[in-house]
């Protein structure tokens, strides 16, 4: 049982590390913003890079085709 | 494709019908108008057709393209930059922009894809929720109003978000809410676990030692959320007392200040019940109330927000060479030369130096009909200029114009308005007094039966348990469902104590132009040929005079007209050429003068002029003679509306700046009884604060323009409607969003029902309270019961407040 000495201070150590966590996260503004992230979410194609490699193979595939 | 041509074709971009006139057969891309065409070619130069996957993925509702070819050439004024944009190291600069129009993920998706579309941007990062994207460009490579006009052609007209100061110091007050919450959530949590120990231990049998090292962590959590995110509710209490105004906090500070000491004294004592478990969800629950409450309250005040900013906001100012450039509204001074194109609003208070028009300032005076200005009036800031380009000479401008003096009434309004004591702080004042004497009283008793302990012990135990939770989470839970209902059916409310004074009959004034009336000047009566007056409405097409451009709007004709050979006599008519048919239109004078009027022409005349209508006579030598009458129409719902407010009690009058007769007129039209007019926006304030003082009713003023402002702030409820000055939007504590008065009877449907939704919740929470007191006053309760009702009791509460409402139709 005197484990327990050990366990409780660490786990509210733990607790506190999420707290100061959580309180630099709200400080740093990343929660001011909670509905824009989850639209975000269905972006899966994020880079331009991609967006246009796309571009070129649809245009590849329509001069094929004529 | 000839199958295609005769099914509807569909816009490329976004995705509507195109119209018949505009389908290009040959064309592989369709477009329903030249904005959809021109954002669809940015698009997919820029290699941005994602934007239509993410698009289609969202599924929107659909929506035109509109651009206002504005040239933002205000945001590149020094001035300008100096207050809204931040200078970053590393030459970049940052501002933020309010966008119309973003509505879904996929305007998400484009605007911050804007670095891909100009040069020069480095990050755009857009906010969903306040309709804003923060923007990082280098001002070296990209001037502010190229970046404006780039989201202006995507069909995102911009503008800039000012007051960035304000808004910094809310949103650190934001997040210090969120930052209590989350501490609160996370101790409560804790002290929870160690509390299951506890009471487990108590049933099971636990050593001393641990029992004690258990509780001892428990006070240092407890104690922990006292004075940190509980710290707001001995804050508000200790604020209440000074300022002597019953407050929930009061009972809620003394539950926890009582428990705390107790608890601390027994933990030290090593003897009788500690309670932070109970105190620390009692905590944790209060703020997660309070702050759904004030993230409801902060959506609408967002809103409310960006409708300020969408006022115009810079002046095209003239050289000395006679060349003109748009300044910020900030950079115009006395003495400079601005000029007011057709349909724009004058920027400050002047005198008109070149130009002749027709202005309209309903907003500020309250007067329907549109005034005739020349060179050498006055004319005030704020006013709509109809007609035709004028420049003016700056004679005032800032707070010494005469909305700027209106506007010092309004805050002066604000800050001597009392505020209301809400119902749950009206209870909360006997509740503390039922409960300090009632704990007074078990404690007498229990000294005098077991000792001084057990009566502390018990008493303690009274007050925690009676502490009134489920009334102060109920309450802010109900505000705000009711808040987010209302704004569903368009209706914003900034305070939540205007729903509880819209909840039973009061009294309410309302103004005429612009609340009753769509401040719009059209066709309200006719006695007109269809046919003619679609002719008419074609020779109209060709004059800028407001009375016209009625006539124009109001005429409808299948095939479109060409009038020609226009001739107009100004301040009497004008005549045109319509398929070889000349048509005559003006004023009943102008007309006999072509061809003596007849005795049926000459009745309607003189009763429309009874009704205060402009008549307008229209002559042609085939279809001979129709009359229209020209005024303000009253908005379709009205009548509806205050038939339906005044079957539920309310006492309405009419209250209006325009002339007496028009009032009357409008007032007998709708079935109000009571109606003034002619009154100035100081009379209508001291008229509401009299009403104030006069009955105990609650009184809600309904109104729109920078007239109505003060008056709104005085009474205890101002509700301002669709399309009004942004001096009614700040002194309002509601917003209609929707055209017309008809959400007035929702609002005040939608606030009873959320009152009886509350009243419930306090009877639910009183029973618990009252078993819980009964256990306690007989010394029955202990803390494992304690800490199983209050969370029951909350969440009971909780479930009623969602409560379905239904909206009057």
């Amino acid at each position: 049982m005197s484990v327990l000495f050990i366990m409780i201070p660490a786990a509210l150590i733990l607790a506190g590390i999420g707290i100061v966590a959580f309180v630099l996260a709200a400080k740093s503004g990343q929660f001011d913003d909670l509905d824009t992230p989850a639209f975000r979410a269905v972006f899966d194609d994020d880079d331009t890079m991609h967006t246009q490699t796309k571009n070129e193979n649809t245009e590849q595939d329509s001069s094929s085709d004529a | 494709m000839s199958n295609e041509s005769v099914q509807p074709v569909e816009c490329n971009h976004c995705k509507l019908a195109v119209p018949v006139g505009l389908i290009e057969p040959d064309a592989e891309f369709q477009f329903c108008c030249n904005g959809c065409k021109s954002v669809w070619n940015i698009l997919h130069g820029a290699g941005l057709d994602g934007y239509y996957t993410v698009r289609d993925a969202v599924n929107p509702d659909a929506q035109r393209v509109t651009s206002t070819d504005g040239s933002y050439e205000e945001l590149d004024d020094p001035s300008f930059q100096a207050s809204c944009v931040d200078n970053l190291p590393g030459g970049y600069a940052q501002t933020e922009l309010l966008l119309e129009g973003m509505h879904c993920a996929a305007c998400v998706w484009l605007i911050e894809r804007l670095p891909t579309v100009i040069d020069g941007v480095v990050e755009s990062r857009a906010n969903i929720r306040r309709r804003t994207t923060i923007v990082r460009y280098q001002p070296d490579k990209v001037k502010l109003s190229d970046v404006a006009r780039a989201l202006d052609r995507l069909g995102y007209a911009a503008h800039p978000a000012r007051g960035a100061a304000a808004r910094e110091a809310r949103v650190k007050e934001d997040r210090k809410f969120l930052i209590r919450v989350g501490v609160a959530g996370a101790i409560a949590g804790n002290v929870m676990l160690l509390a299951i120990a506890l009471h487990g231990g108590a049933l099971e049998g636990m050593a001393e030692t641990w029992k004690n090292t258990f509780r001892w962590y428990s006070m240092g959590l407890g104690v922990l959320s006292l004075v940190w995110p509980g710290r707001v509710f001995f804050i508000g209490a200790i604020a209440a007392l000074r300022i002597r105004v019953a407050h929930l906090d009061i009972p809620i500070a003394l539950a926890l200040a009582v428990g705390g000491l107790w608890g601390s004294y027994n933990t030290i004592m090593g003897t009788g019940e500690i309670y932070f478990d109970s105190l620390s969800i009692l905590v944790f629950f209060l703020l997660v109330g309070r702050w759904i409450q004030h993230r409801q309250q902060r959506n609408a005040s967002d809103h409310v927000e960006l409708m300020l900013t969408l006022t115009p906001t810079s002046a095209l100012k003239v050289n000395d060479d006679g060349s003109t450039n748009r300044v910020p509204i900030e950079a115009v001074e006395e003495g400079m030369v601005v000029e007011v194109e057709a349909g724009g609003s004058i920027p400050a208070d002047g005198i008109i130096e070149t130009g002749e028009t027709n202005l309209d300032t309903s907003f500020i005076s309250g007067e329907s009909r549109p005034i005739l200005a020349k060179i050498g009036d006055e004319v005030v800031a704020g006013a709509t200029n109809l007609r035709s380009p004028i420049r003016i000479r700056v004679t005032a401008v800032g707070d010494s114009t005469r909305v700027g003096k209106l506007m010092h009434l309004v805050a002066s309004a604000s800050a001597d308005k009392a505020p209301i004591v809400q119902f749950v702080d009206r209870i909360a004042a006997r509740f503390v007094l039922i409960v300090i004497a009632l704990a007074a009283i078990t404690m007498v008793y229990w000294t005098m039966r077991s000792g001084f302990v057990m009566g502390i012990e018990f008493a303690t135990a009274l007050l925690i348990v009676t502490c009134p939770c489920a009334l102060g989470l109920a309450t802010p839970m109900a505000m705000s469902i009711a808040m987010g209902r209302a704004a569903k059916a368009g209706i914003l409310i900034k305070s939540a104590s205007a729903i509880e004074s819209m909840s039973k009959p009061g009294l309410m004034i309302l103004d005429k132009t612009g609340t009753i009336t769509q401040s719009k000047t059209s066709i309200v009566q006719s006695a007109c040929n269809v046919e003619l007056l679609a002719m008419a409405g074609a020779v109209e097409a060709h004059s800028n005079h407001p009375i016209a451009r009625a006539i124009a709007n109001g005429a409808q004709s299948e095939t479109p007209l060409v009038a020609t050979e226009i001739n107009q006599t100004v301040g009497a008519g004008i005549s045109g050429v319509v398929n070889n048919q000349t048509i005559s239109i003006g004023s009943p004078a102008f007309i006999n003068s072509i061809m003596p009027l007849d005795s049926k022409v000459q009745s309607s005349i003189d009763s429309m002029l009874n009704q205060s209508l402009t008549p307008v006579v229209i002559y042609s030598d085939t279809l001979g003679m129709g009359i229209v009458g020209i005024g303000d129409p009253i908005r379709d719902d009205a009548a509806h509306a205050i038939d339906s407010l005044q079957r539920l009690h309310w006492e309405l009058s009419l209250c209006s700046g325009d002339h007496p007769k028009i009032v009357a007129e409008v007032a007998k039209e709708v079935g109000i009884d009571n109606a003034t007019g002619s009154v100035s926006p100081e009379a209508k304030a001291d008229h509401v604060r009299a009403l104030r003082s006069e009955h105990d009713l609650w009184v809600v003023m309904v109104g729109d323009g920078v007239n109505d402002a003060a008056a709104l702030a005085c009474a205890d409820v101002g509700i301002a409607v669709h399309g009004g000055a942004e001096a009614s939007l700040e002194a309002a504590d509601i917003y209609l969003t929707t055209q017309g008065v008809g959400p007035l009877v929702s609002l005040v449907s939608l606030s009873a029902h959320t009152m009886r939704t509350i009243h419930m919740s306090l009877v639910f929470s009183v029973c618990y309270n009252a078993i819980a007191a009964v256990l306690a006053m007989t010394g029955t309760i202990n803390a494992l019961i304690a800490a199983i009702i209050m969370p029951i009791s909350s969440l009971t509460v909780v479930a009623m407040s969602t409560r379905k409402w239904k909206e009057p139709r």
